[in-house]
C-alpha cells in the first residue's frame, strides 16, 4: 500500500493558512481503484513514449511530446473526475484532499508543459498562460452561471464581479457580451459602453502577427486607452473606470480585484496581459517574483505549491522536481514528469553521486513502489526496462520476491524473465515450481518445469522417483508421460534410461523378445542404466532367459554374466553378506539361469552351423 | 475496427465471456461477464454494452461497457462459462468451482452452489499448497472441470456430489477442457498432449492420446470446430497454433507459428468457423481468416449459418474440405490480422459471438468491438 500512502502523505498545497500534514492509517479501496486506473493508463503512455519513433524534424518532435504531455494531463483529469464521483458516494473526508492534490498536480504539469515541453515563445506564451489560468480557476463558472441565468443579469449583485473576472482573464468577447446587457438596461451609460466596448474589441491579442507588429499595435492601443481615461470618459461609472484602469495595466486597480483572482499567479498573468503581452519566457521570473510579493503582501508566506510554481517560472527544472518530490512524496508525478522532460532533452546529465541520473532514480523509486503492490508489479517491469543503468538489477531482485500462488502466475513471471535473458531467475523459479509439483506427486508437472529450465539435475531427480516407484510397486505410474517423452528424453541420462527402460517393457509386452533383449543388454553395457538399477535389470532378464525359445545369444550371455560379476564383485567389497537372503537367492538364480542359457545357446549355435 | 470501446476497470481481467444468445436470436449479444485475478479481493462482474441501436449512425459513441453488478470471488478466476442465460460457472485458483446466478430483476449476483474441493492435491497433509481448477466447460446441466491436480470432474448443476471423478487422469497439469461430443471431452496438459476422454467408458484411461511432435511444449487452450467436429485447434506455451484432425494420426496436421509467448485462448467463431481468434501473453490478439475470396464463392455459400462447405479451388470432387486442414498454404489464402495496435501487457482472454468481440488484459482494461466483420 506504499503507493497510496505516498500519494496522500503530504502537506496541503492550498494556501489556506498553516500547512498541515495528513497521515492516513487505512487505505480506502475506492481510492485505490481510481489510482490503479491512473497507474495503468499512465503506464501505457510511458511505454508508448519510450517506444515511439523519434520524429526527425524539431517541430514534429515538439508536437509529439506536447501530445504525450496532454495525454498525461487528461489521465490526471480523468482520475480527478473518478475521485470526485467516488467521493460523492462515500462521505470520507479524504476525497477533498485527493481531488485537490490531483488538481495541483495538473496545474503544475500544465505549466511545465507550456514552459518546458512546448517551450512557447513570446507571443503565444501569454496566450497559453491565459488558457492555463482560465482552466484552473473554476470558481468563476458557478458565478457566471448564476448571473447569466438570472432574470435581469445586469441587476445581479455579482454582475460586475463577473465582468471583472472576464476582463482579468482576457475573455474579451464574454465581457463585452455581458456589458451589452448593462448598456441595454441602462441607456444613459450607452455612450460610455460603446467606447469601452470598442476598446475591448480592438485589444490586440497576438497570435498571427509578428512580435514587432504586435508590440506596435499594442502600444497604439494602450495610448488610446490612456487618453480616454485621462479625459474622464468613465468618471461617472466607477466600475467601467476600474475596467479601463485594468486594461491599462494599473497594478493597484488589478490588485483591488484580489478576491476574484484568488492566486498570485492569476495576478501575474493578468499583469502581463495588460502591461507586457509580448513577455519573453526568460523574463517571466522577474514578474513572477514581484507578483507573488505584491499579492501575498506581508501576512502570508508562500505555500509549497507556490514555491514549485515559482521555480517553474524561474526555469529551474531541477528545483521544480526536487520541490515536487518533497511536497508530494509521490513518485508517480515526478517520475513521469521527469521522464518527459528528459525526452525533451532538458535535463543535463546531472549525475547524482551514486551513478544514475535523476530520471532513472525517480523511475526506479516509482517502479519499486509498484512492486510492493500485489497486482501492479507487472507495470513495474516496463519501467525497470527503461532504466539503462540499474533497471535490470532492480528487476532481478524484485522479481524473485513475487509470490507464485498459481502455475499461471509463475508462467507469466517466467516469461518476463526469459524475455530478458534472466537465466538465474528462470532456473530458480522453475526449481521452486518443480519441487512443489514433486511434493504433490505431480511428476508430469515437475518434469514439465525441468524441461522449461533445461534443468538436467532435476530431470534426473524425477526419473529416480519414477524408478523408485517402479521398484516399489512393480509397475510404472504415469505411463502417459513416460511413453511420450519425445526429445525431452535427452535432457538427462536418467531420463533417457527411464524412457528406454519403459520401451523395454513395451517390447516385452508386445512379445518382441529379441529386440527387448538387445535393448536390455545395451542399457547395461552402454552404461545408460545407473549401477543401482542393474540388479533390477538382470532380474528382468530372468524371464527372457527362462523362455522356451533361446533369446540371448552366446555373446549376449557372456555379456550378462560379466555384468553380474561386476555387480557382485562391487558388492562383495562393501556389503559382505549383509544382504538379505532374497538378494543372495536372486544372484544364485541368475547364475543358474545364465548357465542354463549358455548351455542351450552353445548347442543351438553349434547346431545351426551344421544345417 | 474503429468501433473498439475500452474501459479501465482497476482489476486484471483473467476471463471474459459473452452471455449466450437464446435460440435463434438474431441480435448481437449485449451482456458479458468477467473475472479478475491477482487481487486480494477478486471479483466476478457482469457488464452490459448498451443496445446495438441504430446501425446506421456512425461515430455515435455507444459508450463503454457499464457495470451491472459484481460479487466477491475467493481466489483467482481461472476459467468461466455460462451454464445458461442466468448461471455462470467459475473455476477458482483455490480449487473450488462455484455456480453464480445473475438475477436480472434487481441486477445482483449470488453464489448458487459451490463444490468446495473439486481440485486438491491427494495427500492433504504433505500437500504443498492447493490445486487450482484450471478449466471448466458446460453443457447444461453437465459441468466438467479439470485442474492442476490432474483430476477430471463431471458435475451436474443440481447435484451436490460429483457424478464422476477421474483421479490422477494426468500426471501433469490439465490446462483446458472442451466438449468433443456430448459424452466426450478433450483435454490438454503441460506435457504437450491432447487427450480424448469418453465418459461412457468406465475405465479411467483416455480413449486416445495425441502428442505434439518435437518438444513437448505445454498446451494451454483448446477449441473444437463448431460444425466439423474432427477439427481441433490448440495453443501452446511457445505461442504456436496447432490444428489437429482427430480422425487420423496422433500428430497435428498443421503448426502455425503465431505468437511470441503463451497463447492463452483460442476460439473458432461459433457461426463463422472460417474465422479463428487467438490471444497471447505477448499482448496481441490475432484474427485468422481462411474464408476465401468472395468473388470465387457463390453467394449462398458465404459465411454464416451452419454450412461451411464450399468447393476448393483445385478439385471439384472434394466436397467438404476445410481450409484449416489444407496442407498447402499457397492454395488457400489465410489472412492474419493483429487487432491490437499498441500492445503492452498480456491479453488473457477473449470471446466472440456474432459480430461482437470482447477481450481483457493485464493492463486492467476490457475492450469491446461490436463490428467485427464490418
Amino acid at each position: 500500500h506504499g503507493i497510496l500512502w505516498g500519494l496522500i502523505y503530504c502537506e496541503r498545497l492550498e494556501s489556506t493558512g498553516a500547512a498541515c500534514v495528513f497521515v492516513v492509517r487505512r487505505d480506502q479501496d475506492i481510492y485505490m481503484e481510481t489510482l490503479r486506473k491512473l497507474f495503468n493508463e499512465s503506464h501505457g503512455i510511458f511505454v508508448g513514449l519510450q517506444r515511439c519513433e523519434e520524429e526527425r524534424a524539431a517541430r514534429a518532435r515538439n508536437a509529439q511530446l506536447v501530445q504525450v504531455s496532454k495525454n498525461y494531463r487528461s489521465v490526471i483529469r480523468a482520475c480527478m473526475e473518478d475521485m470526485h464521483q467516488a467521493a460523492s458516494k462515500s462521505p470520507f473526508v479524504l476525497s477533498v484532499l485527493f481531488v485537490s492534490i490531483l488538481s495541483a498536480m495538473e496545474l503544475i504539469w500544465n505549466l511545465c508543459e507550456i514552459l518546458f515541453v512546448e517551450a512557447a515563445p513570446a507571443g503565444p506564451l501569454l496566450l497559453r498562460l491565459l488558457d492555463w489560468v482560465q482552466l484552473h480557476i473554476c470558481d468563476v463558472d458557478n458565478m457566471v452561471r448564476e448571473v447569466l441565468s438570472s432574470e435581469n443579469p445586469s441587476k445581479h449583485k455579482l454582475f460586475w464581479n463577473v465582468v471583472d473576472i472576464f476582463v482579468l482573464q482576457g475573455r474579451m468577447d464574454e465581457a463585452r457580451h455581458l456589458l451589452s446587457k448593462e448598456a441595454i438596461a441602462n441607456p444613459t451609460s450607452m455612450k460610455m459602453y460603446k467606447i469601452l466596448d470598442d476598446l475591448m474589441k480592438k485589444m490586440p491579442l497576438g497570435n498571427t502577427q509578428t512580435l514587432t507588429e504586435m508590440e506596435l499595435k499594442w502600444q497604439h492601443w494602450h495610448e488610446e486607452c490612456q487618453r480616454y481615461l485621462q479625459d474622464g470618459t468613465f468618471a461617472s461609472n466607477s466600475h467601467m473606470e476600474s475596467i479601463c484602469k485594468i486594461l491599462l495595466g494599473d497594478e493597484n486597480a488589478i490588485l483591488e480585484k484580489k478576491e476574484l483572482m484568488t492566486t498570485w499567479y492569476h495576478f501575474l498573468v493578468t499583469r502581463l496581459l495588460y502591461s507586457h503581452p509580448t513577455v519573453k519566457p526568460m523574463e517571466l521570473r522577474f514578474y513572477a517574483q514581484s507578483s507573488m510579493d505584491m499579492f501575498l503582501g506581508e501576512e502570508s508566506s508562500p505555500e509549497p505549491l507556490d514555491t514549485i510554481l515559482m521555480a517553474a517560472f524561474e526555469f529551474e527544472l531541477h528545483q521544480v522536481i526536487k520541490e515536487c518530490s518533497v511536497a508530494l512524496s509521490n513518485w508517480w508525478f515526478v517520475a513521469h514528469l521527469t521522464d518527459l522532460l528528459d525526452h525533451c532533452k532538458l535535463l543535463q546529465s546531472h549525475n547524482l553521486y551514486f551513478g544514475s541520473n535523476m530520471r532513472e532514480f525517480l523511475l526506479l523509486e516509482y517502479a519499486s513502489g509498484l512492486f510492493s503492490h500485489h497486482s501492479l508489479w507487472q507495470l513495474g517491469v516496463d519501467y525497470f526496462d527503461h532504466c539503462p543503468e540499474y533497471g535490470r538489477v532492480y528487476l532481478e531482485l524484485h522479481i524473485e520476491r513475487i509470490p507464485l500462488n498459481t502455475e499461471q502466475k509463475a508462467l507469466k513471471v517466467l516469461r518476463i524473465c526469459e524475455q530478458r535473458q534472466m537465466h538465474e531467475q528462470v532456473r530458480s523459479i522453475c526449481k521452486i515450481m518443480a519441487m512443489k509439483a514433486l511434493r504433490n506427486n505431480r511428476l508430469g508437472s515437475a518434469l514439465s518445469w525441468s524441461i522449461r529450465a533445461k534443468d538436467a539435475a532435476f530431470a534426473t531427480l524425477i526419473s529416480d522417483r519414477f524408478l523408485k516407484d517402479y521398484c516399489e510397486r512393480g509397475c510404472f505410474s504415469d505411463l502417459d508421460l513416460i511413453d511420450n517423452l519425445g526429445p525431452s528424453m535427452l535432457l538427462s541420462d536418467r531420463l533417457t534410461f527411464l524412457g528406454k527402460y519403459r520401451e523395454f517393457h513395451r517390447l516385452y509386452g508386445e512379445k518382441r523378445f529379441s529386440e527387448a533383449a538387445r535393448l536390455l543388454l545395451m542399457l547395461m553395457t552402454a552404461h545408460i542404466a545407473p549401477c543401482s538399477f542393474w540388479m533390477t535389470l538382470l532380474t528382468d532378464a530372468l524371464p527372457l532367459l527362462e523362455q522356451k525359445e533361446v533369446i540371448f545369444s552366446a555373446e549376449q550371455t557372456y555379456e550378462l554374466m560379466r555384468c553380474l560379476e561386476d555387480l557382485t564383485a562391487g558388492k562383495l567389497d562393501r556389503q559382505k553378506f549383509q544382504d538379505d537372503d532374497v538378494e543372495t537367492m536372486k544372484v544364485e538364480m541368475l547364475r543358474l539361469a545364465l548357465a542354463r542359457n549358455l548351455a542351450r545357446v552353445i548347442v543351438k549355435e553349434g547346431t545351426l552351423e551344421g544345417s | 475496427m474503429e468501433e473498439v470501446c475500452a474501459r479501465f476497470v482497476s482489476q486484471k481481467i483473467s476471463k471474459a465471456r459473452w452471455r449466450p444468445l437464446p435460440g435463434a436470436a438474431l441480435q448481437p449479444p449485449d451482456l458479458f461477464a468477467t473475472g479478475s485475478w491477482d487481487n486480494e479481493d477478486n471479483r466476478v462482474s457482469v457488464w452490459s454494452v448498451g443496445d446495438a441501436g441504430s446501425a446506421g449512425l456512425n461515430g455515435e459513441y455507444q459508450g463503454e461497457p457499464q457495470l451491472l453488478c459484481d460479487i466477491r470471488h475467493d481466489g483467482d478466476v481461472m476459467d468461466m462459462q455460462f451454464l445458461d442465460q442466468e448461471r455462470i460457472v467459475v473455476a477458482s485458483s483455490t480449487g473450488s468451482v462455484t455456480v453464480f446466478r445473475h438475477h436480472q430483476n434487481n441486477q445482483t449476483l449470488s453464489a448458487n452452489h459451490r463444490w468446495e474441493n473439486a481440485h486438491y492435491h491427494a495427500d492433504q497433509y504433505t500437500a504443498c499448497g492447493g490445486a487450482a481448477c484450471t478449466g471448466v466447460i458446460c453443457n447444461n446441466p453437465e459441468i466438467v472441470t479439470v485442474g492442476e491436480d490432474g483430476r477430471i470432474n463431471l458435475f451436474r448443476a443440481d447435484q451436490k456430489e460429483a457424478v464422476r471423478t477421474i483421479d490422477n487422469a494426468d500426471s501433469s497439469t490439465l490446462h483446458a477442457v472442451t466438449f468433443l461430443r456430448t459424452t466426450e471431452i478433450l483435454t490438454v496438459n503441460s506435457i504437450g498432449q491432447l487427450k480424448i476422454w469418453d465418459f461412457r467408458q468406465q475405465r479411467n484411461e483416455p480413449a486416445q492420446i495425441f502428442s505434439l511432435t518435437g518438444d513437448r511444449v505445454p498446451l494451454h487452450c483448446v477449441d473444437r470446430h463448431p460444425s466439423q467436429q474432427h477439427i481441433v485447434a490448440t495453443g501452446g506455451q511457445d505461442g504456436m497454433l496447432s490444428i489437429w484432425d482427430i480422425r487420423q494420426g496422433t500428430m497435428p496436421v498443421s503448426l502455425l507459428n503465431a505468437h511470441e509467448a503463451e497463447m492463452w485462448e483460442v476460439h473458432f467463431h461459433p457461426s463463422n468457423p472460417d474465422h479463428l481468434f487467438t490471444c497471447s501473453e505477448d499482448g496481441s490478439l490475432w484474427h485468422w481468416d481462411t474464408s476465401t475470396d468472395v468473388s470465387e464463392k457463390p453467394s449462398f455459400l458465404h459465411q454464416g449459418g451452419r454450412s461451411t462447405a464450399y468447393i476448393s479451388h483445385s478439385t471439384i470432387n472434394q466436397s467438404v474440405v476445410s481450409a484449416w486442414l489444407s496442407n498447402d498454404p499457397t492454395k488457400d489464402r489465410m489472412e492474419i490480422t493483429n487487432l491490437i495496435p499498441n500492445q503492452t501487457l498480456s491479453v488473457n482472454t477473449l470471446d466472440v459471438l456474432g459480430p461482437c468481440l470482447v477481450y481483457g488484459t493485464d493492463a486492467e482494461a476490457i475492450y469491446v468491438n461490436r463490428q467485427l466483420f464490418a
